[in-house]
């Protein structure tokens, strides 16, 4: 018991704060993507983005609609920054990847409309207690990872009342990990079908929105299929967990626009 | 003594490398009775099998390769045969080649005749079969009786999975039971498949990397380094000294976060919170070094062909120095309290025991071998980059029990970190990356093996006459050690078995590609 005692003293509190005071995301950190194009028309860009080995660029369909970035497919890989300073992609520090929208995560920039949360109504019913269940379906197990690590006691989901649980019948809602491959996409479905009424859905990392770096595989899945109706899209290969705390915070309207504390939970 | 000479049998195979390319035809093509006989002289001989899988050959025919590796002596061979749609299993005279021969019946279709138990391994359409083969029935399709069964009175069966109870891979158990007590637990696996070998094999730099570290997302090093090892033989490509001692600081600092991270899930798995709690942050310290290093938590993007993607200048080296030491230092009363406590102990003491014998018989590799007195490790038997100049020991406990393979972890821990502590101190000087350009226009044969966290992870190669890749096979240690976890339950309590398979931590996604 001493032992223990000297211990839990020796550790301290390492429980950090969220949002983040100081963010200590090395220099290196590859967060949000961003596309610069200063003064190139279309097509005129350097030939280099079209060496990026994932379908981060995606060009639009109407022949001016012009390139933009899919950080649903977007692998975080150091290949995928290309070009030169005013005209290529390039990877901020920036955690903060996630909408309510797979059609969220495209943008010209690599800017994302500030996510909205849910009504008021399930604001009130998950705000303060967010039960999840995980089902990983034709993935690496790096999001998965992850999703522990942000249960952890430095990250402590737990503290703002969101936790992932045993059975589907105690959820709130799932967590789709993966690319939902064939073995999987009955079980990610009945696993749903489960999850009593009124449920949510996370899509976390780049195979769940669209195949990650297996895309083009027949063996693999593009990502959720369109019977599982998404209400949140996490970015990442894998995500922060501090990326995932953020986007699930701001789903359930806990926190601002801005980066100031979390606000109080709606409702007594 | 140890005979001067190989006995006959083994000198029928091809002597080969870690990373070092031969041609193909130097590879002998032996009628597969053969290499039936040669395979299991050899195994009797101490050797064992690195890998066996199918490569089309032409139309008609499909190649099998077969890699052996006798561990003490360091040696590594290979030898091939040529077969139509079925052929006499290897597996009936090599418990070990078993799992191996399921793959290749399920990949490409042919049927190892006499194989002792053939279900389906992963549960997919046949991939690399011969061309002409067409459609021809997959015999392990629509096989549902593929478990263990047992009558009689309060003999019962519990199935879990495949979604989990927890943030898990998906996998099925199907138990079978007396009251509380296991008799025996059959494992379906296939829920992760992607299709990674096929993607390897259509997609060359600068993807297949991304879709390597993919294979297992906790093995982003190991994974990209054996599909680095391979691809950089075959290119003739001589990494610098300071890129390898860079990828063996990632491979060790990988190490030492997944073992801390299991003893963390061990310590969850018998409610014992606060050791549970201390090494989940501790773990977390190891991930966000590999973050400084190269910008993220699992190493992503640091190991690319011709070396490594992120140098350490000296300053991050200091640093990364300083966070090395802190963490030992934390570490070491968090493990002594969880090793310390009797009630701990008496969870982890003589469960799920793997006897040496099976290790042997089965071919298991890594901790798992380790753990029951199997002195095998890469990074010792068939050294590759920094560890041809640097030793890290190889631990071993002889137990073989969830106990044994806890405090094998954390020995291991303690060597990896003085071994990263060293590196950091004395990065040779040089690049860090040099060109890998495309492997010479002749067909040649690769095998790279790593001594991952998680045991030998092996990458294959075949290329054609172009240089090109014709068949790239991926064996994780997962894919040899599920076969562990199934024979550890037997005699345990059906409790037991969240805390025995934390105790191999075995990969969904390396087993299913």
């Amino acid at each position: 018991m001493l032992e223990f005692a000297r211990a839990r003293l020796a550790q301290g509190t390492a429980t950090i704060d969220f949002p983040p005071s100081d963010r200590g995301f090395p220099e290196r950190f590859r967060g949000r993507p961003i596309l610069e194009c200063a003064g190139c028309t279309g097509g005129s860009c350097p030939d280099d983005l079209g060496t990026i080995p994932s379908r981060l660029l995606r060009t639009g369909q109407a022949p001016d609609a012009g390139t933009v970035l899919d950080m649903g497919a977007c692998l975080f890989a150091p290949e995928e920054a290309v070009g030169s300073a005013g005209c290529g992609v390039s990877f901020t520090r920036d955690h903060r990847i996630a909408s309510r929208t797979r059609g969220g995560l495209l943008t010209p920039t690599g800017l994302i409309e500030p996510l909205a949360a849910l009504d008021e109504r399930m604001r009130k019913l998950l705000g303060r207690s967010l039960r999840l269940r995980s089902v990983s379906a034709g993935s690496c197990n790096g999001c998965e990872a992850e999703l522990t690590a942000a249960s952890n006691v430095v990250f402590d989901m737990a503290r703002f009342g969101i936790q992932f649980v045993a059975s589907p019948r105690h959820a709130d809602g799932i967590v789709v990990t993966g690319t939902v491959n064939a073995n999987m996409r009955d079980a990610l479905e009945r696993t749903y079908a489960a999850v009593p009424d009124p449920r949510i859905v996370i899509a976390v990392g780049a195979c769940a929105a669209s195949g990650g770096p297996f895309y083009g595989s027949e063996q693999a899945g593009d990502g959720v299929p369109s019977s599982i109706p998404v209400d949140l899209w996490i970015a990442g290969c894998p995500p922060h967990p501090l990326t995932i705390l953020d986007g699930l915070l701001r789903l359930l309207g806990r926190l601002d626009r801005g980066d100031r504390a979390p606000t109080a939970p709606p409702g007594p | 003594m140890a005979p001067t000479t190989p006995p006959v049998e083994t000198r029928r195979f091809a002597r080969l490398g870690n990373r070092r390319a031969v041609p193909l035809v130097d590879v002998p093509v032996l009628p597969i009775s053969v290499l039936r006989d040669a395979i299991a002289a050899a195994i009797t001989d101490g050797w064992r099998i690195v890998s066996l899988f199918g490569a089309p050959e032409n139309a008609s025919s499909l190649r099998i390769m077969a890699v052996v590796a006798d561990d003490e002596r360091g040696h590594l061979g290979a030898a091939s045969a040529v077969v139509g749609t079925s052929y006499p299993a290897i597996s009936a005279l090599c418990p070990q080649a078993a799992v191996f021969e399921r793959e290749v019946a399920e990949q490409c279709g042919v049927l190892p005749e006499g194989h002792p138990r053939l279900t389906a391994l992963r549960r997919h359409a046949p991939d690399h079969r011969p061309p002409a083969w067409g459609t021809a029935v997959n015999h392990l399709a629509g096989d549902t009786n593929v478990f263990t069964h047992f009558e009689g009175d309060e003999v019962h069966e519990v199935a879990v999975g495949p979604v989990h109870a927890g943030i898990i891979e998906p996998g099925h158990f199907r138990f079978q039971a007396h009251g509380e007590n296991v008799l025996a637990l059959d494992i379906i696996l296939g829920y992760q498949h992607r299709g990674v070998e096929t993607l390897l094999e259509r997609h060359g730099a600068p993807r297949a990397v991304l879709v390597a570290e993919s294979i297992a997302g906790d093995s982003v090093i190991a994974h990209a380094s054996a599909y680095c090892g391979a691809i950089e033989a075959l290119s003739r490509s001589h990494k610098t000294a300071r890129a390898q001692s860079i990828r063996g600081i990632a491979l060790e600092l990988e190490r030492v976060a997944n073992h801390v991270g299991d003893l963390g899930a061990m310590a969850g798995d018998v409610a014992y919170q606060p050791a549970a709690a201390f090494f989940g942050r501790l773990r977390g310290e190891c991930l966000n070094m590999l973050m400084t290093i190269s910008g993220n938590r699992y190493g992503r993007g640091l190991i690319r062909p011709g070396g490594v993607g992120f140098d350490i200048p000296p300053d991050m080296a200091r640093e990364l120095g300083a966070r090395v030491s802190g963490l030992a230092r934390d570490l070491r009363p968090v493990a002594d309290l969880f090793f310390g406590v009797a009630s701990v102990q008496s969870r982890l003491d003589g469960v799920g025991v793997v006897t040496r014998e099976a290790c042997l018989t089965l071919g298991f590799v890594g901790p798992t071998a380790r753990a029951s007195q199997v002195h095998r490790d890469v990074r010792h038997d068939h050294p590759y980059g920094v560890y041809r100049y640097v030793q890290i020991p190889v631990a071993t406990a002889w137990a073989g029990d969830v106990y044994a393979r806890a405090l094998l972890r954390w020995v291991e821990i303690q060597r990896s970190l003085e071994f990263i502590g060293e590196q950091l101190d004395a990065l040779p000087a040089g690049d860090v990356r040099v060109p890998c350009p495309p492997a010479p226009a002749r067909a040649e044969f690769v095998v790279a093996m790593e001594e991952g966290w998680r045991g030998e992870v092996v990458h294959a190669v075949l290329t054609d006459e172009g240089g090109r890749v014709r068949r790239h096979k991926v064996t994780d240690p997962s894919f040899r050690n599920w076969t562990a976890l199934s024979l550890s339950m037997p005699g345990n309590q059906i409790s037991d078995f969240p805390l025995c398979n934390k105790s191999f931590n075995l990969s969904y996604a390396g087993h299913d590609l």
